[in-house]
C-alpha cells in the first residue's frame, strides 16, 4: 500500500472518530432530549453551537470527509468503505478512555473481528 | 439480542433504504473522483483547482444528495428503534458497497476482500449487539 493511502485512512478514521466524540460529548452535557416540538429543537440545537466541543466535532467531521473524497480519487470504493470500519476499533477505545464508557467482552470480540475482516481486505 | 420491536413495515423500508443510499452515496463519490482523476499534485493552487471540479461534478452532488437521504432515514427509523437494534443496517452496508462498487463501477474484488467483508459485518454486528448506554445522566 503506498504511503498517501495508509496517511489518508489514519486521517479518515481519527478525524472521523474524533469529531464524533466530540459531538458526543456536546450532546450528553445538553442532556437527553424529551421535548421534540421544533421550538425546543431550535433551542438545543443553539445550545449545542455555543460549546466548543461541537465547533471542534464538526470540523474534524469535514476534514474527515475531504480526505475521503481525496482518498476515492485514487483508491476503489470496495476498499476504502470496508477499511474505515478500522473506526469501530478506536471508537472502543476512544468511548472508554476518554468518555468513561464500559465495554463488554461481546463488543470486544466484535473489535477484533473487525480488525482481523480489513486485513482480509486489505491482502485479498 | 433482543428484538424488542417488532418487524413493523415501515422499520424494513428505512432500514433497507439506509443501506442502499448509504452505499450508493459512497459508490457516487468514487464515480466522481474517479472522472476527476487521482489527485497527486499537492501544490495549494492544484488543490485547489481539484476542489473547484469536484464541487461542479455530478455524480459528486448526487452522492452528497444520497448520503443525505441515509442520514434522514437513520434519524427517522432512530425515533422508535434501538440503536443496538439499527446497527446492524450499517454492518449490511460494506456488503452493499462493495456488490455496487463491483455491479456499478466494475470493481474488480479478490475472493480475500469478499470474505474481509464478511467478516466486518460480522464483528460490526457483534459491537452493535450491545447496550446503547453504559455511562450515567450527566
Amino acid at each position: 500500500m503506498i504511503l498517501r493511502t495508509v496517511l489518508s485512512i489514519g486521517i479518515i478514521i481519527f478525524a472521523g472518530t474524533g469529531g464524533e466524540l466530540a459531538v458526543t460529548r456536546t450532546m450528553k452535557g445538553i442532556g437527553e432530549v424529551h421535548n421534540f416540538s421544533p421550538r425546543n429543537l431550535l433551542r438545543v440545537i443553539l445550545r449545542a453551537f455555543r460549546s466548543g466541543w461541537m465547533w471542534l466535532g464538526l470540523s474534524l467531521m469535514a476534514l474527515s470527509f475531504f480526505v475521503l473524497l481525496m482518498l476515492l480519487s485514487w483508491e476503489n470504493v470496495s476498499f476504502v468503505v470496508p477499511v474505515t470500519a478500522l473506526s469501530y476499533v478506536l471508537g472502543a477505545f476512544g468511548g472508554k478512555f476518554l468518555l468513561g464508557e464500559r465495554i463488554e467482552a461481546r463488543r470486544w470480540i466484535g473489535v477484533v473481528l473487525v480488525c482481523v475482516g480489513v486485513l482480509l481486505v486489505c491482502v485479498g | 439480542m433482543k428484538f424488542r420491536h417488532r418487524l413493523h413495515g415501515k422499520t424494513i423500508v428505512l432500514i433497507a433504504m439506509m443501506a442502499l443510499f448509504g452505499a450508493l452515496g459512497d459508490v457516487l463519490l468514487r464515480k466522481g473522483m474517479e472522472q476527476i482523476g487521482a489527485i497527486s499534485n499537492w501544490h495549494p493552487s492544484a488543490l485547489l483547482s481539484a476542489f473547484e471540479r469536484t464541487f461542479r461534478s455530478g455524480p459528486i452532488w448526487l452522492g452528497i444528495t444520497s448520503l443525505l437521504l441515509f442520514f434522514v432515514a437513520y434519524l427517522l427509523v432512530l425515533s422508535w428503534a434501538d440503536y443496538s437494534y439499527v446497527q446492524p443496517a450499517s454492518a449490511t452496508g460494506y456488503l452493499f458497497v462493495a456488490l455496487l462498487g463491483y455491479l456499478l463501477l466494475g470493481e474488480v474484488i479478490p475472493r480475500g476482500r469478499w470474505i474481509g467483508v464478511l467478516v466486518i459485518c460480522l464483528g460490526v454486528l457483534l459491537v452493535g449487539g450491545t447496550p446503547p448506554r453504559t455511562t450515567e445522566e450527566g
